[in-house]
């Protein structure tokens, strides 16, 4: 419980607008505390330049515990920073040491463009999901719940890929910026479940489909989006996706 | 007085009759008819997917980057209904008796029941959706206990139930906004309601990306910003979380009731320092299983695992025998509170308590021996294995708090402490939902309506989802049948103008203040200002003291901010200098409403109103009311009250002893 006093140096990625040439810069942040979090040592660096008059880094953020899937920094070459399982305000500079310099930049991907500094626009996810990423059922249609029996596995699976927050760190983390893994859990979530079943086949081609028009990249099976996916959602999911996609492909000739 | 329009009848058989007789608009009017909603969570995201498949036209904002983000995705524990699945004697009456009961007789019979009546039907339709919940090994739901209720009636899918239910909403809401009904504005911020003949008919949306200030017409405008929570700065909220919306609701003549009714939630990990920036919620199932406990000795030095058994004052357990842990979130916050206060806390603040799993470990240890048909098990192998279980059920929360602290929570007990959850009082909506403005409803957690004086766990969910997807689909389309005659009003009309031309000024002038601090240092003076006054006990001299005080923070905000960067971009600092304007106004607010109410019931503990036991003293002669207060302009406001009558249950002391 003892706190201990660290000073650092963070390299941030600014960049005034979508348009905007974006820069490095280094700022010296001093007597940051191993309790703190790392948004809260970027509030001290956002003080600190709103009193000196300057202007404060942009970021994302919302929940801070780990679930909104809001915050996006890509930390040290990592989406979300150095720990395993674990978003970026859930990170705490007991990670880091004393005159440690960190580099902080925003998710790299062409499909989420930089809004400024470290937000990006991360919009193309609602399009997937609007292509299909739901059951086409309107409020007041729905039977007795205890009427749709699911075997404890398959909610435990269906459960395991719905976890995911959207945050896009596996689109940051892929070479190729592909939306796979993002995609599969979806897909995985609804194939699941004995209500997803009569548009399993839709479902499955629209929202490819909507992936590749917004420029995702192809998939090559590096493992690089499981890794750093902060909940964890297995690559096996995507495996489960191009099955699907292939039997949806296969029949809808 | 206001009169809060309950349909007469039996109370069973009010909402049935009341959808039996509203009006309707035909399928060709709702094409022609606009919805505002503001704020996509929980009542949000399904109003605006229920009014849309509806087919009227609705047009959804939120400030953040996704509908999906809004901070009804962190509620942890789970979502009540009286499904009765567990044989274990609920009931549509006992769910509505525990939640009147639990919210100290504070709150209104028919929305209550109302609300009872409408659980059963969520958790259809959420699993209709495909949200994943909990389920047994016969593949039907699964249920757990909460705080405040002797049956099992939670509903929950992990730690994050929460999340779970605004996916299913989120993506309901996304369906509709591929087939045209919704249009989605994300990053905007609602900074105006618009009236026109003293009906809402738009709002003042301003675009965070661009700056630009935008103008939208709807027949209806529903509010469903969430709660108040973060006035006090450190929150179990979400950073963006603010009362805004709902506070330019009230500006425009929409009454605040109860602001004074916010619950402190007893589980949360302690401050560490000034830097924090928020707080985390410890999930109330943990007192399912974990006990609560403080050293007996005043300015106890030793570590947790080296007191004594006999040296430990377990004093839930202690004061409330029936319920123990399980007592609603009000009573133990103020049990906690007590204890520190009087010098048993722990931890280097010494503003905590234990919350310690190693009886529960050792128990379920205990049974997997058993289970297993072991025998000569060591106690280390009884321990692993109960740690084991412990973390099956637990993990994702143990995990949160060894993030947060460093402390590994299966070895030492974990350090908790009351903190800011959630709010009450909101805007005044009658059994419709509507505020004092016509054509402005509010839904969800900023209305004040189902909770009384204090929210029994997993009943939030519950209320979001019930206004959003049950009731305002009807109630707000009783209103809009007399609408079908009036066309959409174009926004070049003057009182548009008029509005836009008001939020603009409003905003130049914070930004030419041009002074030294920035939002956020305002932010977190007020919220010392209102926990130490305004937060988990208060009296007549601090809340006189705290108007005094907020006032003067008000003047010192309005000529010493300063907010970096420009208006017409991207600018958070500005953003957070709106809702912080905001914020200070309702602090004010708080206190005056927390004076007036000379009693103690449920989360609003005046001091000077206790039992000799040193619980609340409510005054039924006297405050048997909602206090809704109308503006009268600045520091002003006119006290409206509307009589609590109880047909049905009788109130009485509560008692978890």
């Amino acid at each position: 419980m003892s706190q201990n006093t660290m000073n650092l140096k963070v390299k941030v990625w600014r960049q005034k607008n979508a348009n905007a040439q974006g820069a490095f810069v280094t700022y010296d942040v001093a007597g940051i505390s191993d309790e703190m979090s790392f948004l809260e040592m970027m509030d001290i660096l956002n003080e600190r330049l709103i009193t000196e008059g300057g202007d404060p880094v942009a970021f994302d953020h919302d929940c801070r515990e780990g679930i909104c899937g809001m915050c996006s920094m890509y930390i040290n070459g990592k989406p979300h920073g150095p720990w395993q399982a674990n978003t970026t305000c859930q990170l705490h500079m007991r990670a880091f040491k004393d005159g440690e310099t960190i580099v902080i930049e925003p998710w790299r991907a062409n499909s989420f463009p930089i809004v400024k500094d470290l937000t990006v626009d991360r919009s193309a996810f609602d399009r997937i999901i609007q292509a299909g990423g739901y059951i086409s059922l309107n409020t007041g249609n729905a039977v007795d719940g205890n009427s749709i029996p699911i075997e404890k596995q398959n909610a435990d699976d269906a459960f395991a890929a719905a976890m995911c927050i959207g945050c896009g760190a596996c689109v940051a983390a892929c070479k190729n910026s592909s939306a796979m893994l993002f995609l599969s859990a979806k897909v995985s979530h609804l194939a699941l479940l004995p209500q997803g079943a009569p548009e399993r086949k839709s479902r499955v081609l629209n929202m490819v489909a909507q992936m590749d028009k917004e420029g995702f990249g192809s998939c090559t099976n590096t493992g690089a989006c499981e890794a750093t996916c902060p909940k964890e959602i297995s690559i096996a999911n995507i495996a489960r996706l191009n099955s699907e996609y292939l039997g949806a492909s296969l029949s809808a000739q | 007085m206001l009169d809060a329009k309950i349909p007469s009848g039996n109370l069973d058989d009010k909402w049935v009759d009341y959808k039996g007789h509203c009006k309707l608009v035909n399928p060709a009017n709702k094409r022609k008819m606009e919805v505002i909603i503001v704020g996509t969570g929980l009542a949000g995201a399904s109003a605006a997917a229920s009014m849309a498949e509806l087919g009227y036209k609705v047009k959804a904002f939120c400030f953040q980057d996704s509908p999906r983000r809004a901070h009804s995705i962190a509620a942890q524990g789970g979502i009540n209904a009286a499904k009765n699945y567990q044989n274990d004697g609920d009931s549509i009456f006992r769910l509505f008796y525990d939640t009147i009961k639990g919210g100290d007789y504070r709150s209104r019979e028919a929305n209550v029941h109302r609300l009872a009546e409408v659980s059963t039907n969520i958790i259809d339709q959420c699993v209709a959706q495909g949200v994943p919940f909990a389920r047994e090994y016969g593949g039907l739901l699964s249920n757990r206990s909460f705080g405040g209720t002797q049956v099992q009636r939670t509903f929950y899918a992990a730690g994050q139930t929460g999340q779970q239910l605004l996916i299913g909403a989120y993506q309901a809401l996304e369906r509709q906004v591929a087939l045209g009904n919704v249009t989605m504005h994300t990053r905007h911020e609602m900074l105006d309601i618009v009236k026109i003949d003293g009906k809402a008919k738009g709002i003042i949306a301003r675009n965070l990306i661009t700056g630009e200030l935008e103008k939208h017409f709807g027949h209806a405008v529903l509010i469903c910003s969430g709660g108040y929570g973060n006035v006090y700065y450190l929150s179990t909220n979400a950073m963006g979380s603010n009362v805004t919306a709902a506070w330019k609701a009230h500006k425009q003549g929409a009454y605040f009731a109860n602001p004074c009714f916010t619950q402190i939630h007893p589980t949360c990990i302690p401050v560490s320092g000034d830097h924090q920036s928020k707080l985390t919620l410890m999930s109330e199932s943990l007192r399912n299983d974990g006990r609560i406990w403080v050293p007996k000795n005043v300015g106890e030095t030793r570590k947790a695992n080296d007191i004594l058994e006999a040296e430990r004052d377990y004093f839930l357990e202690r004061r409330y025998p029936a319920f123990g842990n399980l007592v609603p979130r009000d009573v133990a916050s103020r049990a906690a509170k007590e204890r520190c206060d009087a010098g048993f806390g722990v931890g280097t603040s010494k503003q905590a308590v234990y919350l310690d799993y190693a009886a529960a470990i050792e128990r379920y240890g205990k049974i997997e021996v058993s289970k297993q048909g072991l025998s000569n098990v060591s106690s280390e192998q009884i321990i692993a294995m109960g740690k084991e279980v412990v973390k099956e059920k637990y993990g994702n929360l143990f995990n949160m708090y060894a993030k947060i602290t460093g402390e590994n929570p299966y070895e030492v007990p974990m350090r908790i402490y009351p903190a800011v959850h959630y709010t009450m009082g909101g805007l005044w909506v009658d059994y419709e939902l509507q505020t004092t403005v016509p054509g402005l409803f509010a839904l969800g957690e900023s209305n004040f309506s189902d909770h009384g004086a204090n929210r029994l766990g997993a009943s939030a969910l519950m209320q979001g989802l019930a206004d959003g997807y049950f009731v305002a689909p009807y109630t707000v389309g009783n209103n809009l049948a007399d609408e079908i005659y009036n066309a959409a009003i174009p926004t070049t009309h003057p009182a548009f103008e008029e509005a836009a031309k008001n939020v603009a000024a409003r905003i130049a002038s914070l930004k030419n203040i041009n002074g030294k601090q920035s939002a956020e240092s305002f932010h977190k003076r007020l919220g010392k200002i209102i926990w130490n006054e305004c937060g988990m006990s208060r009296n007549e001299a601090g809340l006189k003291q705290a108007i005094l005080d907020l006032q003067a923070l008000k003047k010192e905000f309005w000529s010493d901010l300063r907010i970096p960067g420009e208006i017409n971009e991207y600018n958070p600092e500005l953003d957070k200098a709106n809702r912080v304007a905001d914020f200070i106004e309702l602090g004010e607010l708080m206190c005056v409403d927390a004076l007036a109410r000379e009693e103690s019931c449920g989360g609003h503990f005046r001091e000077e109103y206790q039992t000799p036991e040193g619980e609340a003293l409510r005054d039924d002669e006297k405050f048997m009311y909602v206090a809704a207060w109308e503006n009268k302009g600045a520091h002003e406001w006119q006290l409206h009250k509307e009589a609590l009558k109880y047909d049905v249950i009788k109130p009485s002391q509560r008692n978890y002893k």
